[in-house]
């Protein structure tokens, strides 16, 4: 039995405290006698919360776990608040195989940092040929479908997926982007671009993507077929213009947008430094202005990170040459409160990143009542402390953001009622 | 005259008077490429690494004459980008090069960017040989400095450049330095090889008329067609491309009388030039790899000369 008292719970100005007892919370302001001899925790006048859901994340086990392994992706997710990871299966085998599916689970269990639920490849080998034995990866508990990185360019495979996870009750969730279009491409393309000599990844490559793949989900919803697409990390207004239409269709599409596209630009890339290499890239501020209305406006589901951490000496190639990706899921929430706390609240920043990614998922949403799941995130919401990635649980320690000064930190998190960080 | 850039990697640091400075100093140079005994002792003593991450002969070669000419002894470093796929990343190898006590890097790559990675990781002077589509700063200041050597001075000349314009550094740093010098530059080619951000660079326009683009100018500077990246389909046929855009007489008459013909090469012979223009009077070609050394030197002598 756990009890954390000097709490208070979003919007609300009382301090209390909350006992939680075999993964439940078992009640708030319980009278002492009823915490039994558990462990008191002070929350120090810390803003509890539901643990946060991270949808997007890359934690490279198995093979690539000089990047990241489970123990220090699942500690660093426990450390940003997180207390679901869904991890992406694009690595070294692919998830395709419920064997890896179950395996990674059960490691996962055994380290009592945030929860896994791993999700599996759509195609075998994330070749986008053949589909994966979809059946046997949601038995053995996969959490969704994606061939994440690689773009999915077979639509008729694709689509066949839709149907088959659409049966099953499953999201597939694709990296929208037209490998053709891309060609080449390293960052966004336009007059930086230009400007620097690099070949640039045009906007109009996830547009025509979203395009294509909203049209084959229409194409099934008019025929009574069941499928769900999830669009991920959108980086462009065209794209999310896209999605906005669809929704108003009431096509069972949607999206998220990661903060690293909300708050740097393809100006950051002159720079030269392969830290600001994503995919899709860095986009203009007109497209992150147009994101932030869609969060605003409801056009985005929710947010996730694409944690994808890699080693320094990659990072440190040039910008041809290093791998894509940036990994801050420790900072993922201190980042949106700090920049867009004002303009989004603190609510709607909290549902985007616990409720509202639940619901894409079809799970329960979370909550703080009596009775739940104890998955829970205590938050600092005023101290301002400056980003070291020395501290980083991630094997990823270095930050785009280190040195920035950042509010809103976690300070407490509870996975299942267990402590999964504590700072 | 303002600070003194550490490195030459574009000309975003660089003052009209600086780049100035360099172009005069050229003459000087010129003058000791014509004496018996081609040498002068400025930098004895110091070591400039030739970091060559992409194939070059020619860049390679005028930048290691440069620097014996000058005194320096010379470490070259042919990587090719075979090093990279091996896993060694690019500060790796700098550790390696360090650790010889180079004093300066020519850097060739062909990543934009990459020079300036070097400067970074290695905290020594870095002259950018090319990287990627970003920039070649000595190749246009020569460029620069042949037209000056023919009208005076850049002020009010117009520069025609030709051709794919899209991938290349030759372009780019032209586009960057010849304003700052007073010239304008119109950039010229199918609309595939003409980024159209490129328009945003102070006095520089773009258009897909050849005409157009060498009406009245005093210099016309064709690219090389890098045909080694035309399988993307940028162009429908290279004869297409030679009857529309090739820089030879009956296109030369729109510009001024006179006007100069500049090619950085390796040339694509009656592809992006026909040879009457490659090799009459009015080509200054062969004159751009003599200036090219003086320039080179001259570099040299403005980064590392008095500099601790």
């Amino acid at each position: 039995m756990i009890t954390i008292t000097n709490i208070k719970r979003v919007g609300s100005e009382k301090t209390e405290s909350v006992t939680i007892e075999g993964g439940l919370i078992k009640g708030w302001n319980l009278p002492t006698d009823q915490q039994g001899e558990g462990q008191v925790i002070d929350g120090q006048g810390g803003t509890v919360a539901p643990a946060l859901i991270e949808l997007h994340a890359h934690l490279r086990e198995p093979g690539q776990t000089e990047k990241e392994d489970l123990s220090s992706g699942l500690a660093a997710a426990a450390a940003g608040g997180y207390g679901t990871v869904v991890s992406m299966p694009n690595t070294s085998p692919v998830v395709d195989d419920p064997a890896i599916v179950r395996s990674l689970i059960e490691k996962a269990n055994s380290l009592g940092f945030a929860r896994l639920r791993p999700a599996a490849a759509l195609t075998k080998g994330q070749k986008g040929e053949e589909l994966a034995e979809l059946t046997y990866l949601k038995e053995a508990g996969a959490a969704m479908f994606t061939d994440d990185g690689r773009t999915n360019e077979n639509a008729r495979t694709l689509r066949l997926g839709l149907e088959t996870a659409g049966s099953l009750g499953m999201v597939i969730s694709v990296h929208a982007e037209d490998a053709t279009l891309r060609a080449d491409g390293v960052m966004n393309e336009g007059p930086v671009s230009e400007a620097l000599g690099l070949p640039g990844n045009p906007a109009a490559a996830e547009a025509a993507r979203v395009a294509r793949d909203i049209e084959i989900v229409a194409g099934l919803h008019a025929q009574g077929v069941p499928a769900r697409l999830h669009i991920q990390h959108l980086s462009t207004a065209r794209a999310l213009d896209l999605v906005r239409a669809a929704k108003a269709q009431g096509l069972p599409v949607t999206c998220e947008v990661c903060p690293h596209h909300l708050t740097l630009t393809d100006e950051a890339l002159r720079s030269f430094d392969a830290i600001y290499k994503v995919a899709p890239p860095l986009r203009t501020q007109a497209d992150a202005d147009h994101l932030l209305e869609g969060l605003q406006d409801g056009s985005v589901d929710c947010l996730a990170t694409d944690h994808a951490p890699h080693t320094r000496a990659e990072k440190e190639r040039d910008l041809l040459d290093a791998p894509s990706g940036i990994a801050y899921i420790e900072l993922a929430f201190p980042l949106m409160y700090t920049r867009f706390g004002e303009t989004l609240g603190l609510e709607r920043i909290l549902d985007l990143m616990t409720a509202a990614p639940a619901r894409v998922m079809g799970w329960d949403e979370p909550t703080l009542d009596a009775g739940a799941k104890a998955d829970l995130v205590v938050l600092d919401l005023t101290t301002e402390r400056p980003v070291n990635p020395a501290e980083f649980k991630s094997k990823a320690k270095f930050t785009p953001w280190a040195g920035e000064t950042l509010k809103g930190w976690p300070v407490l998190t509870v996975v299942d009622g267990k402590v999964a960080y504590q700072r | 005259m303002g600070a003194r850039p550490p490195h030459l990697l574009d000309f975003q640091d660089w003052t009209p008077e600086r780049l100035g400075a360099i172009l005069d100093n050229a003459d000087t140079m010129l003058q000791v490429l014509d004496r018996p005994v081609k040498k002068v002792p400025a930098l004895q003593g110091l070591t400039v690494c030739n970091a060559f991450f992409e194939n070059s002969t020619r860049t390679r070669t005028s930048f290691e004459l440069a620097a014996r000419r000058m005194s320096a002894d010379v470490l070259t470093f042919a990587a090719g980008a075979s090093s990279v796929s091996k896993g060694e990343s690019l500060r790796d190898t700098l550790e390696v090069l360090t650790s010889y006590k180079v004093d300066a890097y020519i850097v060739r790559h062909h990543a934009a960017g990459a020079a300036h990675l070097v400067a970074r990781y290695s905290g020594k002077p870095v002259i950018n040989a090319g990287d990627g589509r970003r920039a070649h700063p000595t190749q246009a200041l020569l460029d620069a400095y042949t037209i000056r050597q023919e009208y005076g001075s850049l002020e009010g000349k117009k520069v025609a450049i030709l051709g794919d314009v899209r991938h290349s550094r030759v372009a780019r740093s032209n586009a960057e330095l010849l304003p700052k010098l007073g010239a304008q530059v119109v950039l010229c080619g199918p609309t595939t090889l003409l980024p159209p951000g490129l328009a945003q660079m102070p006095g520089v326009t773009l258009t897909t008329d050849p005409r157009e683009a060498v009406r009245g100018a005093h210099a016309v500077m064709a690219l090389r067609l890098q045909r080694e990246r035309m399988s993307g389909g940028f162009l429908g046929s290279l004869q297409e491309y030679a009857d529309t855009y090739q820089v030879n007489d009956t296109l030369l008459k729109e510009a001024e009388s006179g006007a100069i013909v500049l090619h950085p090469g390796p040339m694509n012979r009656d592809l992006e030039i026909s040879s009457d223009a490659a090799d009459g009077p009015q080509s200054r070609i062969l004159k751009q790899v003599e200036n090219g050394q003086a320039i080179r030197m001259s570099v040299l002598y403005h980064l590392l000369v008095g500099r601790n």
